[in-house]
């Protein structure tokens, strides 16, 4: 019997401790060669007591939090800990991949925020609702995380940016464009905010490149249910319909089908069209872009897909097929030193070019965060950060004129802080080459 | 007739309402895109070849699911992995060198041969390796055991090969001659698309005469119909066994071969749907029977191909491409409630069942 009793006792002890051991969050201090002696002055005034000796736990009596939806405090020793939420495994990985360096380089350009260290929690958004959720989840149950860059995907900011809001959190997407995320009759939900364009702009720019520049009058379009191909696909269309063209074929395919030809073989059949919009991801992009070669009836069409299709994968993948197709997307011509020493850093760190085409935006959304960290923390006399929920959230709506790499960042009600600049490229010798606008 | 409409309890009279109203959709579906008819002649028989090729995919995929079923009654679902590995090892260490050198182009025949043969013997290798360690210590298992172990061979697989080659797109090069049209009897088909067809009916003959004249294959059926009674008889079960996976899935690793003559792209995520798409297919065309699978196989994939067309875009379905799947199902139900053994499946003995 007593035995019995020891040995119950000791599962319980033991599951105590797996517990205890769970709830302590792993703090691995990020290498930071240089703390680069960003002022660590206060711009609030100091308070007088010093901090208890668990500062996350015991709130200093000196300060009061009157923020609506809580503070989160960070202890003197304690990094400022910010999460990503990309698509780092799977077909689109290099798309998430790249805009998580542009995460990792503006905080190791930070270094220290406040006399805090900078620490990344990447997450992967699986570019999928499910990925979204899990990931959102896995987040705003840390209660040491200060906010989110991502997601990389809109299919996963939908759900995500639910989570993300209803616990009261904020995140800030460098490749969302999906137009339904900062359409409060649609998916918005208040602490969204993402510094990639919204594809209403880059619709409305790739229909009148192809109305306007190349001429053509009929299109058809392909999306594949994803919130954010859908949205690229409708914009396209209606801005199309809009400026005088026709619209022969507005149909979808699955996620992980191979066999796009019969659903060409419908395009063709509708038309056939001359020009063929699929902003869809990698790697249906590619199978699409093959097989559409292959179909009786499309070999005068022009095919063109958009920045879910622009990786060094797709451009391997797609090769020699894709000559004379075209490709919508940010555009990543960036003037400036900056972008200059960005992209420098960039080869240094991970040893290649740019991976995809939202590294700056990453860059941009999160030294948006650091900034207004700046601004709305409130510091004890020992360092201890006190930061307000909806003050970040207030002070991320309210930016304005903040000079980034991708432009001068503003934004909306809703928002949309973008400053978007839209481009046309084409594939050469595996590199996409910017051919609209001019400059 | 009395005494039937008595028989019919509500169960029953719900299951035909249910066929009724799927074969009235599917037949005004139907109608209504042939007098619309927005396809031309040349379109509807490359929607029937596309459909075609992509069956015999399936097929030679499902024969994998069959044959093992048929002998242990288990459904192997890392399959589809024994698909994806042979060609995921062919392209990196045969098909992409070849291509680099030249070879590729210079002895197109050669080069295919020698890379049908990489994948093939990986594919079995790989199977071979997963029987030994993963599902002959569970043999005597309950069946829902082996079930499940398959299932985690499968992710073992998937995740293996991502570590090896990585989680990108491999791009698989196609020889020249393989590019472009044939003529065959006035029709334009992909040579890629004939190939696959032309190899398929030379594995499925091959196969057919492998199980039904040689030795080895009756050894198999003898195993497949009775296992005790086979061991009285001196035949090495588990010997027949190995055999029977190493034959699945040599049929995978040419089945590899095509879809990446085809899709011209590998991926360690390939063989999941095409693996799940062949699983429905065995089924449908009966599992245990090597020509059901051939059936459904070319049945799903001519429905995959044709379906949406024929039956959704005359009822004015917007996007009916999206649908494919549901329309693949929608079959699968269909035939199985009006024959629940499969299109060419016999009636399960209680203990096969």
């Amino acid at each position: 019997m007593s035995n019995r009793f020891l040995y119950i006792l000791s599962v319980l002890i033991i599951a105590s401790m797996v517990l205890a051991a769970c709830a302590q969050p792993a703090t691995e201090a990020p290498a930071v060669e240089e703390p680069a002696a960003e002022e660590p002055a206060a711009e609030e005034p100091v308070v007088e007591e010093p901090a208890a000796e668990e500062p996350v736990v015991e709130e200093p009596a000196a300060f009061e939090c009157t923020d609506e939806l809580g503070c989160l405090d960070y202890g003197p020793e304690e990094p400022i800990r910010i999460a990503s939420a990309l698509v780092i495994s799977g077909p689109n990985a290099q798309l998430g991949q790249d805009s998580q360096y542009g995460v990792e380089i503006a905080m190791d350009w930070q270094g220290q925020v406040l006399g805090h260290d900078l620490e990344l929690q990447a997450e992967d958004d699986g570019c999928s609702a499910e990925g979204g959720q899990t990931a959102g989840q896995k987040i705003v149950s840390d209660p040491t995380i200060l906010g989110v860059v991502g997601t990389s995907c809109s299919g996963a900011g939908v759900p995500m940016s639910q989570v993300i809001s209803e616990a009261n959190y904020f995140m800030v997407s460098p490749s969302n464009t999906a137009p339904s995320l900062t359409d409060p009759d649609q998916a918005w939900n208040p602490g969204y905010y993402r510094t990639a364009h919204n594809d209403k702009v880059q619709g409305a720019a790739m229909a009148d490149y192809a109305f306007n520049e190349l001429g053509l009058t009929s299109a058809a379009t392909i999306h594949d249910g994803d919130p954010y191909t859908e949205g690229l696909a409708n914009s396209f269309a209606e801005s199309f319909k809009a400026i005088g063209g026709e619209i022969v074929e507005f149909t979808a395919i699955n996620k992980g089908d191979t066999d796009m030809r019969p659903v060409l073989t419908a395009v063709a059949a509708a038309g056939p069209p001359q020009f063929l919009y699929y902003p869809i991801f990698m790697p249906e992009c590619a199978f699409m872009t093959k097989q559409a070669k292959e179909v009786d009836g499309l070999e005068e069409t022009v095919l063109s897909a958009a920045d879910g299709c622009i990786s060094a994968d797709a451009a391997e993948s797609i090769g020699e097929d894709g000559v004379g197709m075209f490709w919508s997307g940010p555009d990543i011509a960036f003037a400036g030193e900056t972008y200059i020493k960005f992209k420098a850093d960039y080869k240094e760190k991970y040893g290649s070019d740019t991976l995809s085409v939202f590294h700056a935006h990453a860059f941009d959304a999160t030294n948006m965060i650091v900034a207004c960290v700046e601004q709305v923390a409130v510091q004890d006399d020992d360092g201890t950060l006190h930061i307000g929920r909806q003050a970040m959230r207030d002070c991320l709506g309210a930016t304005s004129g903040f000079e980034g790499i991708t432009g001068t960042l503003t934004c909306d009600e809703y928002g949309d802080c973008a400053d978007p600049k839209i481009s046309v490229s084409t594939l050469e010798n595996g590199e996409y080459v910017k051919i609209w606008p001019e400059e | 007739m009395r005494q039937r409409l008595q028989d019919l309890d509500w169960i029953g009279l719900y299951l035909w309402v249910l066929r009724a109203a799927i074969i009235i959709l599917v037949v005004w579906g139907t109608i209504a895109t042939i007098i619309d008819n927005p396809y031309s002649p040349r379109q509807w028989i490359d929607l029937i070849i596309f459909g075609i090729a992509q069956g015999s995919m399936y097929a030679l995929i499902a024969i994998g699911y069959t044959l093992v079923y048929g002998v242990l009654f288990m459904i192997n679902f890392a399959h589809g992995e024994f698909f994806m590995s042979g060609i995921m090892t062919a392209t990196v260490f045969v098909a992409t060198p070849l291509a680099a050198t030249g070879f590729m182009n210079r002895q197109p025949l050669l080069s295919l041969l020698l890379i049908a043969v990489v994948a093939m013997v990986v594919s079995m290798s790989i199977a071979v390796l997963t029987e030994r360690a993963a599902y002959r210590p569970l043999r005597k298992a309950p069946r829902l055991v082996p079930l499940i172990t398959a299932i985690g061979a499968s992710f073992f697989w998937q995740y293996y090969f991502r570590g090896l080659f990585g989680s990108q797109v491999i791009p698989f090069p196609v020889p020249d001659v393989m590019k472009g049209t044939a003529s065959i009897l006035g029709v334009e088909i992909l040579k890629t698309q004939l190939t696959v067809i032309v190899v398929t009916i030379i594995m499925l003959i091959g196969l057919n005469l492998f199980i039904m004249r040689t030795r080895t294959g009756k050894s198999i059926r003898a195993v497949a119909e009775d296992k005790d009674t086979a061991a009285l008889m001196g035949i090495d079960v588990d010997r027949a066994i190995t055999i029977t996976f190493a034959t699945g899935a040599s049929m995978a690793g040419i089945a590899g071969l095509l879809y990446a003559l085809v899709f011209t792209q590998v991926h360690f995520f390939m063989g999941f749907f095409p693996g799940l798409k062949a699983f429905t297919a065995a089924v449908l065309g009966g599992i245990g029977s090597i020509p059901g699978a051939a059936v459904g196989g070319l049945f799903l994939g001519l429905i995959e191909s044709v379906g949406p067309s024929l039956f959704l875009q005359g009822l004015g379905i917007p996007a009916p491409h999206q649908l494919k799947d549901v329309i693949a199902f929608v079959m699968l139900v269909l035939v199985l409630i009006f024959r629940p053994q499969g299109i060419l499946g016999e009636r399960l003995t209680e203990k096969k069942a």
